[in-house]
């Protein structure tokens, strides 16, 4: 990431992406280059979240505040953001960053803390269509911080725990509860924990793979797949077709936010 | 981008007409509760009424009582009470609210309308048209009343509707005629069946022109309006009141339409929706698409009742037509068919399928409709989940958030 500023005039833009489990902020120059950003836990103050990471990608940047010609909020907090000109949801500012890394018809797969996506883009950038996750924690990161604590292990240790595995343990139900219960019965049966996290990571592929069809190239995004490199390793065997992670994928909701910014300044 | 932004409404004048006759009916039907002196039949709501009308019975239709419970957010304390004696979750909410309701005594119609309570039946007639779930919702309070539970059950899937069909229908209705006519206490007159049934297709060709008049861009109405106006096209069809109503409102729209009077400013999209209402979220629906500029300009629910097979000529077989040429009880190809023909007569640019939890007849997003629609017209589809009635299987952020971006897309074409 670079830490040199903007000449003069061109502009800096920023994206804030306050989700369910992370705050985001991207500062951007005119061209998209990433001058700073921070990532940190939502917490319960949205407003306090979203300034702090403002705070901290400035110093990251170099610059003062008043640098920031113009500024998008997203996700689930977007319209608790006061210092945001506008908000845009996170199915069109993750459609905006994934595009600029992958100027193409693609597959975006956000993967969340609290919520999944699959967006479709044509050629041109514009969206075919997209979904969400269903009403429960299957195939999202909330699946992934639950069977975390049923094992007793830090979120931190999953992917190398996962990658360690000689074997999947299958973990068959829609239901993160369930899922648990069967856990309790791969316990008793004495099957290795770094197997059972695998497992985990395998169940939360398959939900998202039967969401939707996939075409052209497959862009994975959000924490759970910057944390956990395997998902990506999944995904793609699952789908039997490559699948990209952008530079900063859990940065790419913020990064469209600031693109878009850039975009509603220039225009104006 | 805290701010709280004002939206803008523009009340329909008749809804204070409106107001009025469904006072008038829920108070009849107190009256005649209370005192004894007119007979009460429960009625499914696209079942028989007509019928039953001729019969001089008072007509009342615990659907509609299921929406009340939706709209007032009271099915929330409501449908525990009904799980908890073995109704379970994933079926019907309106049930589940309509029963919890009876368990709990507590009814939005004591305080609207002053009634006691529900008014008691003294016979339960269903059309399994809607749903099986009409006829166990029916058993319940037969056993709970003791009082007779007819019924007629029609044909489901249906693709093209035949003589067969409509026979064995009409031919349903028509056994029904002495066991209604001992509970009325009186026989079928069928120059008064034929006289109810002329003012129901009245009443079915006015609301039609209601929900036409959005065919008009902009639109004077919008779906939610339509989710309120339909009120006397359900319980009122067959009667004189409803008739006066629907001609009022007729000739509103018609001069909002003269006046260039928009029911959303700036009308940018025109969205269909498909599936039930989310009774509890009317409002914030209705609110939120305003802001963005979008009408929901028709809907499968709110045309579900137009009956235009009616024939006061031969009363039984057009009401046995009418009542089962209904969209949900057709078969997935008409279904489509007749969504794509609703696009092109709307000039609907996106379509919304609200996945019903608990109501699978009105969910027509689970056998692959929206990707074939999108495939088909080109037209962007959404699905939302949620409930008719039970806001434990809703999520808010999730669907604001849905609907939000589903508007994004259609200003990217």
């Amino acid at each position: 990431m670079s830490s040199e500023g903007p000449n003069a005039g061109e502009g800096v833009f920023c994206g804030v992406d306050v989700g369910a489990a992370s705050t985001k902020v991207v500062l951007m120059d005119v061209d998209g280059k990433m001058l700073g950003s921070h990532v940190r836990k939502s917490g319960v103050d949205y407003q306090i979240a979203a300034c702090d990471c403002l705070e901290k990608a400035l110093v990251m940047a170099g610059l003062k505040p008043d640098a920031v010609n113009g500024t998008i909020a997203t996700g689930y907090g977007r319209r608790n953001v006061e210092f945001a000109g506008d908000a845009k949801t996170e199915i069109l500012c993750h459609s905006a960053g994934c595009y600029f890394y992958f100027p193409k018809a693609i597959t975006i797969v956000d993967i969340g803390g609290q919520d999944n996506k699959i967006i479709r883009l044509d050629d041109d950038g514009r969206r075919v269509s997209f979904k969400m996750n269903r009403k429960c924690a299957a195939g999202t990161g909330a699946f992934l911080e639950e069977i975390a604590a049923r094992l007793d292990l830090d979120l931190d240790d999953l992917d190398s725990m996962a990658k360690s595995a000689d074997k999947t343990v299958k973990l068959g139900s829609f239901c993160t509860v369930f899922s648990k219960t069967e856990i309790l019965a791969h316990i008793r049966r004495g099957e290795p924990v770094n197997g059972i996290v695998r497992g985990a990571f395998r169940s939360v592929v398959e939900r998202i793979c039967e969401m939707e069809t996939f075409e052209g190239d497959v862009v994975l995004t959000g924490g759970v797949a910057a944390h956990n490199t395997i998902v990506a390793q999944m995904m793609s065997e699952e789908l039997g077709r490559d699948v990209h992670l952008p530079s900063f994928p859990q940065l790419t909701g913020a990064l469209g936010a600031a693109l878009l910014a850039r975009d509603e300044y220039q225009e104006e | 981008m805290s701010e709280e932004k004002k939206v803008p409404f523009k009340p329909i004048k008749s809804t204070k007409m409106m107001k009025g006759i469904m006072a008038d009916y829920f108070k009849e039907l107190d009256e005649a509760s209370k005192s004894g002196d007119r007979k009460i039949a429960w009625c499914t709501s696209v079942g028989p009424a007509e019928l039953l009308h001729a019969l001089g019975f008072l007509v009342y239709y615990p659907e509609n009582h299921g929406a009340l419970l939706g709209a007032t957010r009271m099915a929330m304390d409501l449908i525990p009470a009904a799980n908890a004696i073995g109704y379970s979750p994933d079926i019907c909410s309106y049930l589940t609210s309509d029963i919890g309701s009876y368990l709990k005594k507590s009814t939005p119609l004591q305080r609207a309308f002053n009634m006691d309570g529900l008014p008691k039946p003294d016979v339960l007639v269903y059309n399994t048209n809607q749903c099986r779930d009409v006829k166990d919702w029916f058993n319940f309070y037969r056993d709970e009343f003791d009082v007779p539970c007819l019924g007629i059950d029609t044909p489901r899937g249906v693709h093209d509707v035949s003589k067969g069909h409509v026979d064995a229908v009409a031919g349903q209705m028509k056994e029904l005629v002495p066991s209604l006519e001992k509970a009325a206490g009186r026989t079928l007159d069928m120059e008064k069946f034929k006289s109810v049934v002329e003012l129901s297709l009245k009443t079915t060709e006015l609301w039609k022109k209601v929900l036409r008049a959005a065919t008009h861009a902009p639109s004077p109405l919008t779906f939610f309006d339509g989710t309120i106006h339909m009120g006397p096209a359900v319980v009122l069809r067959g009667t004189q009141p409803a008739v006066d109503y629907y001609e009022t409102l007729v000739a509103e729209l018609e001069q909002r339409i003269s006046d260039g009077v928009a029911a959303i400013d700036g009308e940018e999209h025109r969205i269909y929706w498909d599936g039930m209402p989310v009774w509890g979220k009317l409002r914030e629906h209705s609110e939120q698409f305003t802001l963005l500029k979008t009408c929901v300009v028709a809907s499968t629910y709110c045309n579900s009742w137009i009956f235009e097979a009616l024939d006061p000529d031969n009363p039984f077989e057009g009401m046995a037509r009418a009542y089962t040429e209904l969209f949900i009880t057709r078969s997935e190809d008409f279904k489509e068919s007749y969504l794509a023909r609703m696009v092109g007569d709307y000039g609907v640019n996106g379509i919304i399928f609200h996945d019903s939890k608990t109501c699978p007849n009105n969910s027509n997003n689970r056998y692959g409709m929206p990707e074939r629609l999108r495939k088909k017209l080109g037209v962007p589809t959404l699905t939302i989940q949620g409930d008719l009635n039970d806001l434990r299987c809703y999520s808010e952020e999730q669907t604001r958030t849905n609907i939000e971006a589903f508007v994004e897309q259609l200003a990217e074409r």
